[in-house]
């Protein structure tokens, strides 16, 4: 089951860079969140403060809270923690090149000394299935390596690997915007699936692929979150004229 | 800016749209002047707009589906779209109305002028207003102005009660001047119905600008009324 | 027909023609050496070889015949040591320049001495080793020799594996991270093991390097006429023998030597491409 994610006064420094400035939101959980913006807005930056990924930057810094339920990620617990519970899945496909598929959907699990073969098969298995990749895969498993699939199998096999160490929340940076449309269909319908069971957050610069997946969606402008309301209100009758501004195309 | 072609189409589709509202405007204010002076003139001038306000209909809608279908608009540009979509359709039965006007002008060839107790005109003169003012609502995409056309349909609609009442005691106690009360009351009709789509325009402008649906407050207030009625705590049972 | 086209289009089309034969002249040029070489030695030494070279130990001075069975195990358990030596050390530096140390003053240290550690003559090496194990255990040993020959391969090791994973994408890097691997766990089971192929290649190109030296050789394992496979004797190796054979007056030697050499040439293929060979096998269809 997911959780909900409750973001106060978040600000991120890359050196001297002031990326992100006083954010403040609230993620439901078991919903679809998206987040859009014009290029080097920050989101980017942001979904990275939700799982520390931000700090494997040893310039970064970052002030304010983000809870997740009722723990302080930065404060209760260590990074390597965090990234367990909050899965990521990266703009363009990355697969572990040297390992078989089978290995790449197992590798959080046994990276972290899991090492009970039987139910590494039924996680390997129920991954797969639940990232609508099982059936073009199931009989390669080992024999294939990850890095051999195609474009949007390949992110869907980084999908299944993050849904293998069950997260409560998962976090898509631009899951779709290095595949082609089958491909990125496929991802959207997987998104629509997969709500029920986390939290996710999806970074994208696609904003009708926003208005298909997401129930919430945020504007990101310079560092700041300008407007963040139900994905109907922002595509038909936004309240800031900046968020207006952007989805209509008239900048960004 | 980006999307300059777009912005460019918008602009378009709007001076599109606004061609075709002066053709109904100008074809309602013939209707009348037919009426009045009983010119068949007039009335082929009526029919000819009516085609041409026909075939802007199809023309607009088509380049409206295109906008949506290429461009993909989103929040005003969207409702925009929607907006000029539906007023295009309320245009064309203003045309419409025009027309059965001059029809019945030319029923009421031979027919001798009387008086009749209903002032045609001045209903006419009620029903072009709201038009007007509807679409200068929409060329200045003001929202108020709108909804005082909303205010300005009950007047009309009590014009179009009482001609109602007067035309059927015509008909009743001077049953020779029938047919001439029934052609009025038909065109009373008509210009009732201009009236309701210049309201259905200026709530269509209202809905593009500010993003309200405002129609139907009465049946919204209904359901919202049996809604709350039916959410109720039940009276406390033993 | 390049002469239908306008006169700069066939310019054009004459100088690209050309630039190609140069390229091709020059790849010869560079392929020509080691194939004289192996022509050569194959010419002069293949005559000598016959069982015996590989099983019998050289025989005394005069006497014809003998092999250079002990020179091929010796290098071998030189090659063993050093080897042992240089290889851990190598990549653990390697790991730590690249993953662990960067930017640190440590780490440019390291690598600065890495580099001095690479440019200095494999004599001095051997006189160090000399200084520092001969002399105090008093005895000319083949541990001296693997030790001379094994601090010989760590500067290239250790470069190459530093580059190597340099190379690894950083979002093979992040993918680890994101799953919540710590990232020691992560550099050693993905970074490194991404990129294997590339420091096995430097592995490879230390060894081959070292098993061609003579110098480091003459003052620690100093060479052994006998059969001899202890880390504490003198121990005879196949550069040490080829260069006292060659500078000896006897012909019967100068054929062995010119042997030896031939076989010492295709030994380190041998080697190299068995390494190849074991560690492709491993690695799964479509990986690159």
């Amino acid at each position: 089951m997911g959780v909900g994610i409750e973001v106060t006064n978040l600000n991120a420094w890359y050196g001297s860079n002031h990326t992100l400035q006083d954010i403040n939101l609230n993620i439901p959980a078991n919903h679809a969140t998206a987040l859009i913006g014009p290029s080097g807005c920050g989101k980017s930056t942001f979904v990275r403060c939700l799982n520390r990924m931000h700090e494997t930057n040893p310039i970064a810094r970052v002030t304010g809270s983000v809870r997740m339920g009722d723990i302080d990620i930065y404060e209760d617990v260590k990074p390597v923690e965090i990234r367990r519970r909050v899965g990521m899945v990266f703009q363009r496909p990355n697969p572990f090149p040297t390992m078989s598929i089978y290995d790449n959907v197992a590798a959080g699990l046994k990276l972290n000394g899991y090492t009970n073969h039987k139910s590494l098969d039924e996680i390997v298995e129920k991954s797969l299935k639940n990232s609508a990749l099982w059936e073009e895969v199931k009989d390669d498993l080992k024999k294939k390596s990850g890095a051999s699939l195609s474009g949007g199998q390949q992110q869907r096999l980084c999908i299944a690997r993050a849904l293998a160490v069950d997260p409560e929340v998962l976090l898509m940076d631009e899951p779709a915007s290095a595949l082609d449309p089958v491909s990125t269909s496929k991802i959207e319908d997987l998104i629509f699936q997969l709500k029920s069971q986390y939290t996710i957050v999806i970074v994208t610069h696609n904003m009708q692929q926003a208005a298909r997946v997401a129930e919430k969606t945020g504007f990101f402008l310079n560092g700041r979150m300008v407007e963040f309301d139900s994905t109907h209100k922002i595509f038909t009758n936004p309240s800031d004229k900046r968020t207006e501004d952007y989805i209509t195309g008239r900048f960004g | 800016m980006t999307r300059i072609r777009f912005q460019q189409s918008l602009e378009d589709l709007k001076e599109n749209l606004l061609v075709m509202a002066g053709l109904a405007e100008q074809a309602i204010q013939r209707a009348i002047e037919a009426y009045r002076v009983r010119d068949l003139s007039i009335c082929d001038l009526v029919s000819r707009s009516e085609l041409a306000i026909n075939r802007m209909e199809r023309d607009i809608d088509q380049a409206a589906l295109d906008l949506l279908a290429m461009e993909q608009p989103m929040a005003v540009d969207l409702r925009f779209i929607l907006s000029v979509i539906k007023i295009n359709a309320d245009l064309e039965r203003v045309g419409d109305a025009a027309k059965n006007i001059s029809e019945r002008v030319r029923h009421m060839e031979n027919m001798g002028a009387v008086d009749l107790p209903v002032d045609i005109p001045r209903m006419a003169s009620l029903a072009e207003d709201m038009v007007r003012k509807s679409l200068q609502a929409f060329i200045e995409a003001d929202a108020e102005m709108a909804r005082t056309v909303l205010t300005m349909d009950e007047a009309v609609d009590q014009m179009n009660r009482t001609a109602y009442k007067s035309l059927t005691k015509v008909m009743e106690e001077q049953g020779h001047l029938a047919p001439q009360a029934l052609n009025a009351l038909m065109i009373c009709r008509a210009l009732e119905r201009v009236g309701d789509h210049a309201t259905n325009i200026a709530e269509d402008v209202i809905f593009w600008v500010q993003g309200d649906d405002v129609r139907h407050p009465k049946a919204v207030a209904k359901l919202q009324a049996a809604a709350e009625k039916a959410a109720a705590p039940a009276p406390a049972q033993k | 027909m390049a002469t239908d086209f306008p006169i700069r289009t066939r310019i054009r089309y004459f100088t690209d023609q050309a630039a190609t034969v140069t390229a091709v002249l020059f790849t010869a040029l560079v392929i020509l050496p080691l194939v004289a070489i192996f022509i050569y030695l194959l010419l002069m030494g293949a005559s000598s070889l016959n069982l015996d070279f590989f099983i019998r130990v050289p025989k005394p001075v005069g006497e014809s015949g003998g092999g250079m069975a002990n020179a091929i195990v010796g290098s071998a358990t030189l090659l063993a040591v050093a080897s042992v030596i240089g290889v851990p050390m190598g990549i653990g530096g390697g790991i730590y320049l690249a993953e662990f140390g960067r930017g640190t003053k440590l780490a440019n240290a390291i690598r600065f001495t890495a580099d001095v550690l690479n440019g200095i003559p494999s004599i001095v090496m051997g006189i160090t080793a000399y200084s520092l194990i001969v002399m105090p255990q008093g005895h000319f040993s083949a541990f001296a020799g693997g030790v001379a020959l094994g601090i010989m391969m760590i500067p290239t090791i250790c470069r190459t594996t530093e580059e190597m994973l340099l190379m690894v994408p950083h979002v093979v890097r992040e993918a680890a991270l994101g799953l919540g691997v710590p990232n020691w766990r992560a550099v050693l089971s993905i970074t490194v093991r991404t990129a294997s192929p590339g420091i096995i290649t430097g592995c490879m190109l230390a060894f081959a390097r070292v098993a061609g030296e003579t110098a480091p050789l003459l003052f620690t394992a100093l060479g052994n006429s006998f059969w001899s496979t202890s880390l504490n004797e003198p121990i005879a190796a196949l550069p040490l023998q080829i260069f006292v054979y060659a500078t000896s007056p006897f012909d019967d030697w100068h054929r062995l030597a010119w042997a030896g050499a031939l076989v010492l040439i295709v030994l380190i293929v041998l080697a190299v491409s068995l390494v190849r060979y074991v560690t492709s096998r491993g690695v799964l269809k479509g990986a690159s």
